[in-house]
């Protein structure tokens, strides 16, 4: 049978949430680094700020993957207590802060993405998933109207902050890719009318992200190539350090509560 | 008060008025409009309450908050219910909400002023909002955004540019 190949239909919806789910935990989480180190006060607000709106998003996300699952976990069991290989995330999630030019440039390009796959969810055909989208579009609207600001600002900036912001731009382009890329589990959610399919979101990206770099007199880079794998949880190296220092208190004290 | 022992909801709407939000002390519950419903079934009062932001920390203690205060006029039967959709608006803040909210220094939202994520280049790159934000201490429309998140993530950061004082502006959502 042809359909060997596709995913029972729970157990797809229980994936393609933790897609999202754990792009906005180890975003979130990446974010939450910055705490006490941002250059200049109100920017560690705004970022903790922005970290706090994604991990809260993450509970609902995650909330909702372990009710679908059936299976008794809860939103902290999922954040906590998976090892690298099980988590879904993005791979630019992951990606190290580095300056803060880095940090925002990653910002801007999944906030970009975040906003418009939101906006799609909340037409989404489960009524669960369209409430969180719509409760979470809010909130990211001024994710990605700081963080396009701030890119422009930077970008067109003094020599310097351009020529960080541009190689910000040409170290994180190649991992965009990945917004778009589908596979059977995006294909059964696309059929089903939950989720949008990633490549209809692409189009819309490219024009908002090429407005954007093009007033921030940014180059967007000609190469086409993704890395990809994230989604189906091949990582890199640096999601298994993330996890290490975020899962250290749950994983030695399974039952310690505040 | 009933003989089941169960109050009225209307009783029970008015103790719900004197709940300060955790954050944000001169306003209520209420004011703030995130209690969505008060119900008094069979059993239990039902309180249905939504959150300002998913990420709001402030949620587990409204829920405490709404206990004590329900159990302090003898309700021990309480479910606290929690709905997501509609997602909370700032147009659900009473009146008499924005006027706190102004006495206390924070520039109540501007209604219509949601960020829809693109709005900056639509109101020209670089022009900064297209609304503006009275100063809450001296009324002056001379004032400017320093930051798009305040002390907490439902507010902005604003400067006074007559007064001098910074100030936080609720942003809309
Ligand atoms: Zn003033």
């Amino acid at each position: 049978m042809s359909a060997a190949q596709a995913p029972a239909p729970q157990q797809a919806l229980h994936e393609a949430l933790l897609r999202i789910g754990d792009s906005t935990l180890i975003l979130g989480h990446r974010v939450s680094e910055w705490c006490g180190h941002s250059p200049v006060l109100e920017e560690d607000i705004a970022l903790a700020n922005v970290a706090l709106d994604l991990i809260g998003q993450t509970q609902l996300w995650l909330g909702l993957a372990g009710e679908v699952e059936g299976a008794g976990r809860s939103a902290d069991a999922l954040a906590y207590r998976r090892d690298a290989a099980q988590f879904r995330n993005l791979l630019i999630a992951e990606r190290p802060n580095g300056d803060f030019g880095m940090t925002l440039m990653r910002q801007y390009l999944f906030d970009a993405y975040h906003m418009l796959l939101l906006q799609r969810l909340t037409a989404s055909s489960d009524p669960r998933v369209a409430a969180i989208a719509a409760k979470a579009a809010k909130e990211v609207a001024y994710h990605l109207e700081r963080s396009a600001d701030l890119v422009v600002r930077l970008g067109d900036g003094t020599e310097e902050s351009r020529r960080r912001m541009q190689t910000a731009l040409d170290e994180l382009w190649s991992y965009t890719g990945e917004f778009f890329i589908a596979d059977a589990i995006d294909e059964a959610m696309a059929d089903a009318a939950i989720m949008p399919h990633p490549a209809s979101l692409k189009d819309a990206w490219l024009a908002e992200v090429s407005a954007t770099l093009s007033e921030a007199t940014l180059k967007v880079p000609a190469s086409t190539y993704a890395h990809k794998g994230g989604r189906r949880g091949v990582h890199s190296e640096h999601l298994g350090h993330l996890l290490a220092n975020m899962q250290f208190l749950q994983r030695a004290y399974p039952t310690a509560v505040w | 008060m009933a003989t089941t022992g169960l109050p009225t909801a209307p009783d029970v709407w008015r103790w719900l008025e004197t709940v300060p939000d955790p954050e944000i002390p001169v306003v209520s519950l209420v004011d703030l409009g995130i209690i969505r419903d008060v119900e008094i079934a069979d059993d239990a009062v039902v309180v249905t309450v939504t959150p300002t932001y998913s990420g709001c920390p402030a949620t587990s203690v409204i829920s405490l908050d709404i206990e004590a205060r329900l159990k302090s006029e003898g309700v021990d039967k309480l479910r606290i219910e929690r709905r997501l959709s509609p997602p909370w608006t700032t147009d659900w803040i009473s009146q008499e909400g924005r006027l706190k909210l102004r006495a206390y220094g924070i520039a109540p939202p501007i209604d219509g002023t949601n960020a829809d994520g693109f709005a900056r280049r639509r109101a020209g790159a670089l022009l900064g909002d297209n609304f503006v934000v009275a100063c809450p201490k001296c009324n002056s429309n001379e004032t400017t955004k320093i930051s798009q998140f305040g002390s907490t993530p439902c507010k902005a950061h604003y400067r006074c540019k007559t007064c001098l004082e910074p100030f936080d502006y609720f942003k809309c959502i």
